[in-house]
């Protein structure tokens, strides 16, 4: 029968999974493609002459069909390779080459020529002399006064509170509807150092402005993905009155030295190792990432931590040289999305 | 090597280290030169400006209140003069007739003698402009006027020879739609050339032209860019239209019939310090806290022609004005190419050397051209020093 012979003539593909269905289909697809093939039995690959592609197949039922199948074969066939790679490699043992390192986003980063070389002298003297030198010259010590925006809701000032535990000597205010630029001068007379203003919207914190203070750089973030201390998962004991140290990742170009500076003069140099606590600012692709930890050392090499306080992560919207002044001051860095995020390789911290 | 090849660079940099940086586009070098041999924050370059003769002297202007000479011929600094009086950093560096302009923030503007020899003598005159200066320009024209402008401070045009008031001082606009003062603070000022007119850039995003010759004081056209204060202003080639940058790392072309904007530029990420366009090609040099030199071309085709990162906060630049793009003649560079070039195409020549005497100019030449075909290829690129 002339059907039968088209049945077997058009399944070039892998198995008749479904009887019917393929025999429509091979009918539609004879009389679609009127050259199709009838020895085409053996073949197994190309069935269809070259040029035809499964979406022009018009028949949607049809068209997943062939193309699940050809979804199918694939799977099959990288299997193959992947088995017959692994075997490879075994029989060779140790003269195999080397396995072939995927490629990440972090690896592929587009070159960047501000990243910092540790022994730039023009750099090492700019940082020396910058506006944090007189921290790491140890002549000041951080005092940090932490607000929110105005008419804070209950997150954010539980979250004000868990991070005055977490940065010593610092003291939380309620913002009694106060402009910052009246606040500054007041916090430069009493020896404020620092000032931390945490911004909500709707209820939840979205926005961290960090001001260093005599007059020093202000930095604007964007805070996201905040979590409070009973909100994560098995943690440890609210964490203790001593000195944290701290853990500044992946601060590598020239803008995320000033960043980690910043986070740095944040808290007090002299980190008490009694109480086991480390806080980390980790930047990856210009996301910086805050943990509070308490580590302990089981034995030599293994290490054992519990999360304590509150977690968030932070992007880095501009940074403003002088203190909080957003309209007439002069920025060192905006974040300009149309410019600079044209490339899923480029970051900027 | 870096002093004798700094006569070629193309722009001229102050940082905020004290550092000058000179920077060949051609070549993608950038060198730093320290009167010290030690970057100093005390001596942060705040004010350039080019020296007499041409532009192998640059002047510059330091925080701690003395004026520097820098040679580019020889590539050094070569005297300082303590220019005191008055606080505040330089606004305004310019130089007359071997006269030395200086004006600082309190609004003290001086002429000295630029002689060494009296390096430590009194000002020739003195006058005083009013606080709060943000600049002083120098009319590239007439080289006894100034204009001066700052914050609350409003445009004046001095004429140093003449008397001790204003030549013109402009009035403030009229009180705005809820009749209130609008106040001032003219960030930036250039004149116009071919005319009298002046054209200002404000901290409160307006650009602003004046015309002394005319009876009215006000300007005579306004336009607003942004909302973001201007920093920087420059003429471009053809006098219709100024740059014009903001805190913000904008920059705007302004027209000045109309008084629209035409094109921005991209690019920058920080606040703009310094603006200078070249009086003949449509190049703009232009840098900023974001530690980048930029050189963008203005006109067809728009966009970013060079980026160099120069790891200091820029603060103000000089873009050499010459026609003469390319640097160096041939000569210097022959006798350390030849022996190097020699040894791979000697095979080839060896077998015309009877006809090569004629040839050998012709290979050098031809050679110069290739590198610097081959040197072209790898722009736009980016330096480091």
């Amino acid at each position: 029968m002339a059907k039968a012979g088209e049945k077997s003539g058009g399944s070039g593909n892998k198995g008749l999974k479904r009887k019917a269905a393929t025999e429509e289909r091979q009918e539609a697809a004879v009389a679609e493609h009127g050259t199709t093939e009838s020895g085409v039995q053996p073949s197994k690959a190309a069935a269809f002459p070259p040029g035809f592609s499964v979406s022009e197949i018009k028949n949607k039922q049809r068209r997943h069909l062939m193309f699940s199948r050809w979804k199918q074969q694939q799977r099959k066939e990288k299997l193959a390779a992947k088995k017959k790679l692994k075997k490879e490699r075994e029989a060779l043992g140790d003269k195999a080459p080397p396995k072939p390192i995927p490629k990440t986003i972090d690896n592929q980063r587009v070159y960047d020529e501000t990243i910092v070389d540790p022994n730039d002298e023009e750099v090492a003297y700019d940082e020396a002399t910058d506006e944090f030198a007189s921290y790491f010259n140890r002549q000041t010590s951080p005092k940090i006064l932490i607000t929110t925006s105005d008419r804070p809701h209950g997150r954010t000032v539980r979250l004000c509170e868990q991070l005055s535990t977490v940065i010593p000597n610092s003291h939380v205010y309620y913002r009694r509807g106060l402009a910052l630029k009246k606040i500054i001068p007041q916090c430069i007379s009493r020896d404020f150092t620092d000032l931390i203003v945490i911004n909500e919207d709707r209820k939840i914190p979205n926005g961290l402005i960090l001001s260093h203070l005599p007059n020093g750089p202000t930095a604007h973030f964007k805070m996201s993905s905040v979590h409070l201390r009973k909100e994560i998962k098995r943690r440890g004991k609210d964490p203790t009155e001593h000195i944290p140290e701290i853990i500044l990742n992946n601060f590598t170009t020239r803008l995320g030295h000033s960043v980690g500076r910043m986070f740095a003069s944040l808290f007090p140099h002299n980190p008490q190792f009694i109480g086991r606590q480390v806080a980390t600012f980790h930047n990856q692709r210009d996301y910086i990432f805050f943990r509070f930890h308490r580590y302990i050392f089981k034995s030599e090499k293994k290490v054992g931590i519990q999360e304590l306080g509150p977690r968030f992560t932070l992007k880095l919207r501009s940074l403003q040289k002088g203190t909080f002044d957003s309209k007439y001051g002069e920025y060192e860095w905006v974040h300009k999305p149309r410019e600079m995020d044209t490339s899923r390789r480029k970051f900027h911290l | 090597m870096a002093a004798a090849a700094a006569r070629w660079n193309h722009v001229w940099v102050g940082t905020d280290t004290g550092i000058l940086k000179g920077v060949n586009l051609q070549r993608k070098q950038a060198a730093n030169f320290t009167p010290s041999g030690q970057p100093r924050r005390e001596e942060a370059v705040s004010a350039l400006c080019w020296g007499a003769g041409g532009e192998t002297q640059i002047l510059v202007g330091c925080a701690d209140g003395t004026v520097k000479h820098f040679s580019t011929e020889e590539g050094r600094f070569q005297g300082q003069r303590h220019c005191s009086g008055g606080e505040g950093i330089f606004r305004g560096l310019a130089q007359v007739d071997g006269t030395l302009i200086t004006c600082v923030d309190s609004g003290i503007l001086r002429v000295w003698h630029d002689n060494d020899k009296e390096a430590s003598s009194d000002p020739l005159l003195e006058l005083r402009v009013g606080p709060g200066v943000c600049r002083m320009r120098q009319d590239p024209v007439r080289h006894h006027m100034v204009a001066t402008g700052g914050k609350e401070n409003a445009l004046k045009v001095w004429d140093l020879q003449g008397s001790e008031e204003p030549v013109f001082r402009a009035k403030n606009v009229r009180n705005d739609w809820l009749d209130l003062r609008v106040p001032i603070w003219d960030q930036d000022i250039q004149f116009l050339p071919e005319s009298q007119k002046l054209v200002t850039c404000t901290g409160y995003h307006q650009v602003r032209v004046y015309d002394p010759a005319s009876p009215q004081r006000r300007p005579v056209l306004e336009a607003t860019y942004g909302e973001y204060p201007l920093t920087a202003m420059t003429l471009t080639p053809g006098g219709n239209s100024v740059i014009v940058g903001n805190t913000h790392g904008q920059l705007a072309e302004i027209d000045l019939r109309q008084g629209r904007l035409l094109v921005c530029l991209k690019g920058l990420a920080g606040s703009v310090r310094g603006l200078q366009c070249h009086p003949s090609k449509p190049l703009l040099a232009s840098c900023g806290l974001d530690r980048v030199l930029r050189v963008h071309r203005i006109r067809n085709p728009r966009g970013l022609d060079h980026k160099v990162y120069l790891k200091s906060q820029l603060n103000c630049l000089l873009l050499s004005g010459r026609d003469n793009w390319e640097d160096e003649p041939q000569e210097p560079q022959e006798p350390n190419k030849v022996p190097s070039e020699d040894t791979e195409t000697d095979e080839l020549w060896a077998s015309l050397e009877a006809a090569a005497k004629r040839k050998l100019p012709d290979l050098e030449q031809s050679q110069g051209a290739l590198q610097t075909r081959q040197r072209k290829k790898k722009r736009p690129g980016s330096t480091s020093s």
